[in-house]
């Protein structure tokens, strides 16, 4: 089995590069190759799924010379999100990309992007984390300016510029490492570090990399490129970098490399927290004001990162547990509400929330899909984000942080708030009379909508079915980060 | 009369064979000397691009249009990406399956040429295509360069 | 350490022409010049003074040639560094283009369509 784990990398780079050269002879084909280059991948990610720990080196070079791919339950969790959310978001994008040209290079740099975003997951070694980083942030930046439009040009330099500054940051942090312990190897790295290394230095790569992936993360002082970015570009990709990007190149990247590779220190843990809160509220405030659906959603982003940023700084188990349970749900129904944006642009050509309305009749399986990932993101009972934000606040009230519980506790209610002012003006209230005439999306993106809004409702109720296997355990994994010692080595 | 004087249309002339030939060079030895695909590549694409300067672009386009460029470039990473899967088959992502033997000759190095080669043939393709796509692109915008004649 | 401080002065001319200057292309070199230091910055924490390539020619001591060699690992990574950096280049200077063409300027403070 260990022997197919690079094909998660290789899979979609490859695809990427094939699917150009075979567009020149073959048009329209791109999108079902990358349809299936994706549901091979999810296929690949339950294959996988529940195996032990294991790592895999690159060219048959061991560690800690060569490159490894590591196996691990966090990874397994990541991997789980990123094959489950890409499925739906393909669905979503072969019928609405057909208003589009140069589709082929819209799937290239799609493709690269998942090759981008499993590589970071998945690697073992520091310095290919970059490049990787790079790939998909790179694929990242194209994509927003993919519509080619003056708004979606000028967030895209911004988010470059921006992003590029994050880069050279983490790579500087990288290099300090390297010359810190004289590897690249991460579980390697772990050994030397935790037999004391220089104190300050340390302490120094810490704040680098809460810069850098903070900026990737879009923290609340380093949030300016993301309102911009995610609503500018076309929904798949909104949906994508809102649901993913940020997670795995931002979250995923502080819960590895601060956690299980550098080992937490208190000091960043209250920096880590303190963003987090920041985040919550200021990224609430700045959404409730927003009359566009995209840019409401996208500082609601930096606000719910917030919520897992504070779960995973708390580090007691509970709270990384509801920070990655969090993280979880985040990545379904921020898709999800992305995609519910993308296909009322769609039917009706506008997302400005003041010229929408009723849409509830017209378009049931959208509406239906949007109340519920509205719900969610608010924590109403039954569904998802109800049981990741009780957790968190149950952790914050254990852990003997009742202000931040508190604010917790009022972010989600303003979260509410702005989420009932999304109904209201889309989906209840009375149609205009230019929307007479709509129909309800093509099928298949009623599918790849469908498919999530059974998540955000599945993955609440059916917690204890598969919380102890995907969850639990990669918390486990962040709570004794002397276990990866054990197998990403020989 | 496209392009620029006669001066540095003769000079291009002479030195763009040996600009080639070393490109190629750095290309092919870069397991043996320092270099390897991505300078090699660049050196490549710089000849093109003195060529795109001295003559126009009517002319470095009828030696490699747009079309073929981008097919090169995507060719040469596809073919990066083979040489990688037939390691895997035999045993290991990127695994160095051809024998290596002779050291300091040409084919000393098993699969490290073939790879020098693949990018040595995209870096060029996709930096000379990005030249073009820059210069293609910038007519357009009005103001940004002067219309020349031609 | 003064060749270090060198280069933290580098790295900071590149930020500060990156977030002070309001020209587009200005805003790209300052960019490029942050990329090139922490370029030169990686290159510097592999050298040793008076050090020799570092290439195991045969009838050398190894202790010998530990102690004198230059560390190898820092080159690759800033190769691989600087491949990146061209094609975040490439990128910056085709979105400005973009830009211009919709704008017809390259002074970032009049690019403000989007705001909040």
């Amino acid at each position: 089995m260990e022997n197919w784990l690079p094909i998660f990398v290789a899979a979609p780079l490859g695809m990427a590069f094939l699917n150009l050269l075979v567009t020149k002879v073959f048009r329209h084909v791109s999108s079902y190759l990358t349809m299936a280059v994706v549901i091979f991948l999810l296929w690949l990610s339950i294959r996988f799924f529940g195996e032990q720990p294991f790592y895999y080196a690159m060219g048959g070079w061991m560690p800690p010379l060569g490159i490894t791919l590591v196996w691990d339950s966090l990874s397994q969790l990541l991997v789980l999100i990123v094959s489950i959310i890409t499925l739906a978001v393909t669905l979503f994008a072969l019928p609405y990309m057909q208003q589009y040209t140069a589709q082929s290079k819209f799937y290239s740099l799609y493709l690269l992007m998942i090759a981008g975003m499993y590589g970071v997951i998945l690697t073992g070694d520091f310095f290919n984390l970059f490049v990787f980083l790079e790939i998909a942030s790179l694929a990242s930046y194209a994509l927003v300016a993919f519509g080619v439009e003056a708004e979606e040009l000028e967030a895209s330099f911004k988010y470059l510029v921006l992003g590029g500054v994050s880069s050279t940051i983490i790579l500087l942090g990288i290099a300090l490492l390297y010359s810190a312990t004289g590897t690249l190897n991460m579980a390697d790295m772990a050994g030397i570090l935790a037999q004391g290394g220089p104190k300050n230095l340390i302490f120094f790569i810490f704040a680098l990399f809460i810069m850098g992936f903070g900026l990737k993360s879009a923290m609340v002082p380093f949030h300016a490129w993301l309102p911009d970015a995610h609503p500018s570009a076309p929904a798949p990709i909104s949906a994508m970098l809102s649901g993913l990007i940020i997670k795995a190149l931002g979250i995923y990247c502080v819960a590895r490399i601060f956690f299980i590779i550098l080992g937490i220190v208190p000091i960043v843990k209250t920096v880590l927290m303190v963003l987090g809160g920041l985040s919550m509220v200021i990224g609430v405030f700045l959404a409730v004001g927003q009359w566009d659906f995209k840019r409401l959603l996208a500082y609601h982003s930096i606000s719910q990162m917030g919520y897992v940023m504070v779960g995973i700084g708390l580090a007691t188990p509970l709270g990384i547990l509801g920070g990655l349970f969090h993280l979880l749900n985040h990545a379904v129904f921020k898709s999800l509400l992305f995609l519910c944006s993308g296909a009322f642009e769609y039917s009706t050509g506008t997302r400005q929330l003041k010229q929408l309305g009723g849409l509830m009749k017209k378009m049931p399986w959208t509406g239906t899909s949007c109340s519920i990932a509205a719900l969610s993101i608010s924590g109403i009972p039954p569904f998802n984000g109800f049981w990741s934000k009780l957790i968190i606040i149950i952790a914050l009230l254990q852990a003997e942080y009742y202000l931040l519980g508190a604010v917790t506790v009022f972010v989600s209610f303003m979260t509410l708030i702005s989420f009932v002012k999304v109904q209201k003006y889309s989906l209840f209230g009375s149609l205009p009379k230019k929307f007479q005439d709509i129909k309800e999306v093509p099928v298949l993106m009623v599918t790849g909508m469908v498919i999530l809004a059974l998540l955000c409702v599945g993955l609440g109720l059916l917690y204890p079915f598969y919380g102890q296997a995907i969850l639990e355990s990669a918390r486990n994994l962040m709570v004794e980060p002397y276990q990866y010692l054990q197998y990403a080595m020989p | 009369m496209e392009g620029m004087t006669f001066i540095v249309k003769t000079t291009t002339k002479l030195l763009i064979g040996i600009i080639f030939l070393f490109g190629i060079y750095i290309t092919f030895y870069g397991h043996l000397t320092p270099g390897g695909g991505f300078a090699g590549g660049i050196m490549l694409a710089c000849g093109m691009i003195l060529m795109t300067l001295a003559f126009g672009k009517r002319m470095s386009l009828g030696k490699l249009s747009d079309f073929y460029a981008s097919l090169l470039d995507n060719l040469g990473a596809f073919t990066f990406w083979t040489i990688a899967m037939l390691g895997y088959i035999g045993g290991y992502f990127f695994m160095n399956f051809i024998e290596k033997s002779n050291p300091f000759g040409l084919l000393s190095s098993g699969t490290i040429l073939t790879i020098n080669i693949a990018i040595g043939v995209k870096v060029f393709a996709s930096v000379f295509a990005v030249f073009m796509a820059l210069t293609i692109f910038g007519r357009f915008v009005s103001g940004l360069i002067s219309e020349d004649e031609d | 350490m003064l060749i270090y401080f060198l280069n933290s002065i580098l790295f900071v001319m590149g930020l500060y022409c990156l977030i002070a200057k309001k020209h587009l292309v200005k805003k790209i070199i300052g960019m490029v010049i942050m990329e090139y230091a922490i370029n030169l910055f990686i290159i510097l924490l592999g050298y040793k003074k008076g050090g020799i390539p570092p290439i195991l020619l045969p009838g050398m001591e190894k202790s010998q040639f530990v102690q004198q060699s230059v560390d190898p690992l820092p080159q690759v990574l800033v190769l691989t560094s600087i491949v990146i950096g061209l094609s975040v280049m490439a990128l910056m200077v085709a979105i400005s283009l973009r830009l211009y063409e919709k704008y017809k300027t390259f002074d970032m403070s009049e690019i403000r369509r989007l705001h909040g």
